[in-house]
């Protein structure tokens, strides 16, 4: 670069000055991307470049699965018969039992005059594969926009719930674990119906229910399912189990460590919850100290009908 | 050019040589892979090579680009990636001339700081954006990379040498 070249050799602007145009682009695009999420729509149209490589990346252990599953042995699969056989009968005896509990407990709530649940529809998605990205907790799966996929669905597996629908695009989707250090997933104790929020911890794997009065009745053992009061998770599915507990007299709030029920980390498929209820919009908000908490947060949650809504679950 | 080229004359690289290893690269970087913060960024790597190979042809809009489909496949923050390519392209075609005339190791020397500060980079972004650090672990992935320079710069230098033996023939 030092010699510079006879003006015959048409070379474009000097390096230092696309290095300049080049970074002011991209921090430009960082900022409407982090601050103003306005780049969902740039987004899709490169993730239709991105897919195919995603494909391919993921086929060989496809192959691989397929391969080991031609050549498993007969008394493996006999082994694996009588099992699932045994499992199918214990399933069937519990859905029995369900569905009387459920016109049961349909009929007391039409007594009291509740309102009734809505079902919720469920869709099984495959696990493609983790996001390239050390600072946080995310998975894509197989599922999209194109089979009705929507931002903000819960997502599980046969064991509780796994994290939330945070990024749809046309044929995949992006789903942040509840052990995602933004993920915050409001739970209830099941024991007492103490209610809380647990938030991810990032890599450990753990949750943690941050703001706990130092007195607040839990203990080691107890089981977290989600409380449903926010909107975006149906009632009563497993979340959690408290592995810790600690008071500490000086400080004002206990710090409860859980670990998620569900295989986070593990597992290839899992269950896209979509509800199909309609709810109220929410109530604005009107103290600009929130505001930006809850743009912040918005970003985890699902924008429904009210594109207006300011407020969101972080300030809760 | 360099020491290394005058040995062998190399045939011009094609276009599709160079699209077709940026694609491999980032099918590399797609895998799921356990721990991503020791995994090396392939694609950095290959962009690294062709920019100082072909300084001509590859600069930073090309590293540009691939940093932006970089940041849609892994889904981090958008221009994150393309950021610290573009950086790492002006640093390579800045240190191209000078480069070629070392043995391997010291080039693998050379890249292994021009992909720390990438590295670098990346990691002042995300903690712009209100992320923690990362850690330690995160100078492991330009090391490894760096490691493996004199293998990809073989493996990338192979279709230029092949059709040129089968030429002279």
């Amino acid at each position: 670069m030092e010699h510079s070249p006879p003006p015959f050799f048409k070379r474009g602007p000097a390096p230092l000055v696309r290095l300049f145009f080049f970074a002011s682009l991209s921090l430009a695009l960082l900022v409407l991307d982090a601050r103003f999420q306005y780049g969902q729509g740039l987004r899709s149209v490169i993730e239709l470049v991105a897919y195919p490589l995603q494909v391919i990346a993921t086929a060989p252990i496809d192959l691989a699965k397929g391969i080991s599953g031609y050549f498993s042995n007969q008394s493996q699969l006999i082994d694996e018969n009588e099992r699932l056989r045994a499992q199918a009968l214990a399933n069937s005896r519990d859905a029995q039992r369900y569905q009387a509990a459920e016109a049961e407990a349909a009929q007391l709530r039409r007594l009291i005059g509740a309102s009734e649940r809505i079902g919720v529809r469920t869709q099984t998605a495959e696990i493609l594969y983790t996001a390239r990205d050390p600072y946080s907790q995310k998975v894509f799966i197989d599922r999209g926009a194109a089979q009705d996929v929507r931002p903000g669905s819960p997502v599980a597996d046969e064991a509780g719930i796994v994290g939330q629908v945070t990024r749809v695009y046309p044929l995949v989707s992006m789903v942040t674990l509840i052990t995602d250090r933004d993920q915050a997933t409001p739970v209830q104790v099941l024991r007492n119906g103490l209610r809380a929020v647990a938030f991810g911890s990032g890599g450990s794997g753990m949750l943690e229910l941050r703001f706990m009065a130092a007195i607040a009745e839990i203990q080691e053992g107890d089981s977290l399912v989600t409380s449903g009061i926010d909107g975006t998770y149906p009632a009563g599915v497993p979340v959690a189990t408290v592995v810790r507990v600690e008071r500490d007299p000086e400080q004002g709030f206990a710090r409860v460590v859980c670990k998620p029920t569900a295989g986070v980390d593990r597992g290839r498929y899992v269950l896209v919850l979509t509800d199909e209820q309609v709810r109220p919009p929410r109530p604005e908000e009107a103290q600009p100290g929130k505001e930006r908490r809850a743009e912040k947060s918005r970003r985890m949650q699902k924008k429904d009908e009210g594109t207006r809504q300011k407020d969101a679950d972080g300030t809760r | 050019m360099g020491p290394d080229s005058s040995r062998a004359i190399l045939v011009p690289a094609k276009l599709s040589t160079i699209v077709l290893s940026f694609a491999a690269a980032l099918v590399l970087d797609f895998l799921p892979w356990p721990d991503l913060r020791l995994v090396p960024e392939f694609a950095a790597l290959v962009l690294t090579f062709w920019c100082v190979r072909q300084p001509r042809l590859v600069g930073l809009g090309a590293g540009w680009t691939v940093g932006l489909i970089s940041d849609v496949g892994n889904d981090a923050l958008l221009g994150q990636h393309a950021l610290a390519y573009s950086v790492l392209a002006f640093l390579a075609l800045w240190l191209s001339r000078r480069i070629l005339w070392f043995g391997p190791g010291l080039q693998a020397l050379h890249v292994a700081i021009i992909l720390l500060i990438t590295q670098g980079v990346t990691v002042v972004v995300r903690l712009a954006a209100g992320d923690q650090p990362p850690g330690w672990p995160v100078i492991v992935g330009p090391l490894v990379a760096a490691v493996l320079w004199p293998a990809a710069s073989w493996l990338l230098l192979l279709p230029q040498r092949r059709l040129q033996r089968e030429q002279t023939i």
